[in-house]
């Protein structure tokens, strides 16, 4: 358990990426079966103590001390478990601690009755960090930012393994893995994944710039502003994966159920509205999908007001056939063929677009008015369904940025390696003729789109045209225009200036404009195109 | 509210000793000032006459100057005072020079603690538990949960942090009076032998600090010596430095901040540190708790900090207390 308190404090700490990576690998590697196994389900939320919940942290604690001088420290702390850590009160010889297997064992025989005397008899045996660690597997609430796919990646580089074979062997295991450190670590052959629905790598298509396609090898297609997802049937069984690897079949409950043929199929989940941007019974923008994101469970209000479908693109593996190495054209072709076997509520085709050149296409990109149309894509007739970014495959073409002139009102400090520069700027729009009295309104942030020497010079204005400071954050003195560039802007309650925009960057510093000639929130809200 | 003890007045910017027409720690100047400490939420400069210890004077004197104001009292000497009020500095074990004030008049005795800790600090004379009738004392850390750990077990990490990454240092942030220099000087007790390295602001002080008596080992200046010097070093600066364009002149720096409020892991990560160390210069909830029960006073007075916890302890404990809601003394960074 100690080793284990300690990968838990340090990841609370860490910030970068590459190093949560390595403190989980490291660890991984160096702690027995089935401990680390253990402790990989619980940094990803995969364990599950129905007899441990914080109100039972609450009573344990409250058994032992004054509930007001309790609720003063919770009140301070913020946490239950980090509070009830600090307090428990220590006894004079405690016992040898538990191992993360034996306290995850204890834990699994807990009752509702014998609860609050076992796990204070583990408390007893564990000091403040490991304390923290038990009370914070026993609740499944980390809540320090390590997803499934972070945890696969710190596995695949802790014992020099591919990841794509990670993903691949992962699914159907359960805790503690014991199989799959077996294939890792030990060599041993891996895990069968027969009738498990489990992810396929996504193929990724690179950035267009200035390549030139001729259109009699490739086809092109919209590229749709949702999530690509990817829907899995297998063993009767039926999972949506993001992306990155995660299930978020429990976000999307009705696109789970809407799968019944063993299949992988690879497309854009978008939710419907015409109201929202997009045709009658299409797609609507993003800013209606995000109303789905992130959620856990999902009222039924919001399966009725935002539905989601899958547009989809590709067709990976049919009824126990892999597609993947057939080409492009001969996949849409079973594509189309399969479309009518799905519910056509929950499933339609990405279109292919009719255009005999680049320019052609070009033109059709710009005039395109569907706000859920990020840009187009381009890919090779003849290619395979390949895992990540080949080059020479497939292409993505977005469309031209909007632009507009904003004034720089704020910026913060930012964190990690950034923690020493003002790197995210809030930028306003004028709500009127700045000659005639009008405001800055805030209309944006963003913290990327500049280079380094930029950055470095937009720190030092920052610095040097500060009014006024709340803590991290200082308010300039509203002189430097900046060109902002972003994919959307849309209608928002939560903003003052009632507009959100997507994907904003910082395209240009124009020390050249004056602050009073930058953009009104007019210009702005007649690109809204909700 | 204010207490009516009569001859001592606790008002939000100071506490007032009536009778010799004189003040504890204010805020603002007065005529004639009993100083604490040197921390400059308690030694403010433009009084008329400060009493406090050699260092403190000295602090003080580094800080704001003093203009000759300065009447240095040594620890246990009595000074009498107008009005017939009898006056004893007592080691408060906080930083260098700092005191509790012992006040006698009319047959009670009356002690300011100012800030203080009871757990052995190798840059200053150690807490005098001494008994009276009023502890008037500071609750910076009047909560549970702050227990703060062995030092030794802080500096013990910090050693194996630096120890494990050779190509980067190791930044800690730490109050220019005090918390620096007993930084220094645990990682001398603990065998660190190697320089270590300050921020241009911390080296008056600990000057001041070498010139009584304390030994801190070599110190060198980050502004001497390039980037590539530091790697593997410990470098420390004040806690405002951390983020500032200044650190970015150390080679991929691991932020170490040395402070009682790096025990509660949200403080931690407001402030960007990779490695909180738990360490302080104030008591911590056992220390505050077990001093009252040690002095056993009629009745505690709180001047600031987390008083509504400690104000329930004492009631728990059947003892008399009161919050003073005295305003200036948040320290944020201790």
């Amino acid at each position: 358990m100690e080793e284990f308190a300690i990968l838990l404090d340090s990841l609370v700490y860490t910030r970068s990426r590459n190093g949560k990576l390595k403190l989980i690998a490291d660890y991984l590697r160096s702690t027995p079966d089935p401990d680390r196994g253990w402790a990989l389900a619980a940094l990803t939320d995969g364990l599950d103590f129905p007899a441990v919940k914080s109100s039972t942290i609450r009573n344990l604690l409250t058994e032992r001390i004054d509930p007001v001088l309790f609720a003063l420290s919770r009140d301070y702390v913020g946490d239950t478990a980090e509070t009830a850590s600090l307090l428990w009160p220590e006894p004079p010889d405690p016992p040898a601690p538990p191992s993360v297997s034996e306290a995850v064992e204890a834990l699994s025989a807990m009752t509702r009755t014998s609860v609050l005397p076992e796990l204070a008899r583990l408390l007893d045996r564990l000091d403040a960090n490991g304390r923290f660690a038990l009370l914070k597997l026993a609740t499944g609430a980390m809540r320090i930012g390590i997803s499934a796919r972070l945890a696969k990646l710190a596995f695949a580089l802790a014992f020099d393994v591919a990841i794509d074979d990670v993903e691949e062997y992962w699914h159907g295991q359960t805790p503690p893995y014991l199989p799959l450190f077996d294939w890792a670590a030990n060599g041993a052959p891996p895990p069968s994944a027969e009738n498990v629905p489990l992810f396929r790598p996504f193929m990724l298509a690179h950035p267009l710039e200035d390549t030139i396609v001729d259109m009699v090898d490739y086809v092109a297609e919209w590229k749709w502003d949702g999530i690509r997802v990817q829907l899995v049937n297998a063993g009767g069984e039926t999972r949506l994966y993001s992306r990155s690897g995660d299930d978020i079949s429990g976000t999307f409950p009705e696109l789970a159920a809407a799968l019944q043929i063993p299949a992988v199929l690879d497309g854009e989940l978008l939710v419907r509205g015409s109201h929202q941007g997009g045709e009658e019974g299409g797609a609507a923008s993003f800013n209606a999908l995000q109303q789905r994101l992130g959620r856990k469970a999902v009222p039924k209000r919001m399966l009725e007001d935002y539905p989601a479908f899958v547009r989809l693109y590709d067709l990976l593996i049919v009824e126990g056939e892999d597609l993947r190495g057939l080409s492009w054209v001969q996949r849409r072709a079973l594509l189309e063929s399969f479309l009518p076997r799905l519910d056509p509520q929950r499933f339609d085709l990405s279109a292919v677009i009719e255009a005999a050149s680049l320019d052609e296409l070009a033109a059709i990109r710009e005039r395109a008015r569907d706000d859920a149309i990020e840009g187009v894509m381009l890919k090779r007739r003849d290619s395979p369904y390949v895992a990540g970014r080949r080059t020479g495959l497939w292409y993505k073409w977005k469309r031209d940025p909007l632009l507009v002139d904003c004034v720089l009102m704020y910026a913060q400090r930012g964190s990690g390696k950034r923690s020493s520069f003002y790197s995210d700027y809030t930028f306003g729009c004028w709500d009127g003729d700045p000659d005639q009295g009008a405001e800055l309104l805030p209309v944006g942030k963003a913290y990327f789109g500049f280079t380094d020497e930029e950055l470095k010079w937009l720190d030092r204005y920052v610095r040097n045209h500060t009014v006024n400071r709340f803590g991290p954050v200082r308010e300039t003195d509203k002189s430097l225009v900046l060109e902002v560039a972003f994919d959307s802007v849309h209608l928002s309650k939560r903003h003052k200036s009632g507009l959100a925009m997507r994907f904003p960057r910082i395209n240009r510093i124009r020390t050249d404009k004056p602050a009073h000639e930058a953009d009104h929130i007019e210009t702005l809200k007649a690109l809204v195109r909700d | 509210m204010r207490a009516d003890r009569g001859w001592i007045q606790p008002e939000p910017w100071g506490i007032r000793i009536v009778p010799a027409d004189c003040w504890i720690d204010p805020a603002r100047p007065v005529e004639l000032a009993l100083v604490t400490h040197g921390h400059s939420d308690h030694a403010r400069g433009g009084h008329g006459r400060t009493l406090a210890t050699p260092p403190t004077l000295a602090i003080m004197g580094l800080r704001y100057g003093l203009d000759g104001g300065g009447v240095p009292v040594d620890y246990g000497e009595t000074t009498s005072l107008p009005g017939g009020v009898r006056a004893t500095w007592l080691p408060a074990g906080h930083v260098l020079g700092s005191a509790q004030i012992l006040l006698e008049h009319a047959g009670e005795r009356v002690i300011v603690t100012g800030d203080f800790k009871r757990r052995l600090d190798p840059t200053c004379v150690p807490f005098l538990p001494t008994r009276c009738d009023i502890l008037i004392t500071e609750a910076t850390f009047g909560l549970p949960v702050f227990r703060h750990p062995p030092v030794e077990e802080e500096i013990a990490r910090l050693l194996t942090t630096r120890a494990a990454n050779p190509d980067r240092c190791v930044l800690a942030g730490a109050y220019a009076l005090g918390k620096a220099q007993r930084l220094i000087a645990e990682l001398r007790l603990a065998g660190y032998a190697e320089p270590i390295f300050l921020h241009g602001a911390m080296e008056r002080m600990c000057r001041l600090y070498e010139g009584f008596g304390i030994d801190l080992g070599e110190l060198r200046l980050v502004a001497d010596v390039s980037k590539a010097d530091l790697a593997g070093q410990v470098v420390i600066c004040p806690p405002s430095a951390l983020t500032d364009r200044w650190s970015r002149r150390l080679p991929d720096p691991i932020t170490a901040m040395a402070s009682g409020w790096m025990r509660v892991r949200q403080r931690a990560r407001q402030r960007n540190v990779e490695l909180p160390l738990i360490i302080s210069d104030h008591a911590d909830w056992d220390e505050l708790t077990a001093t009252i029960a040690e002095v056993d006073p009629a009745e505690t007075w709180i001047t600031h900090g987390r008083e509504e916890a400690l104000l329930r302890w004492c009631e728990l404990n059947q003892r008399k207390a009161r919050a003073l809601a005295m305003v200036g003394y948040e320290d944020e960074d201790d």
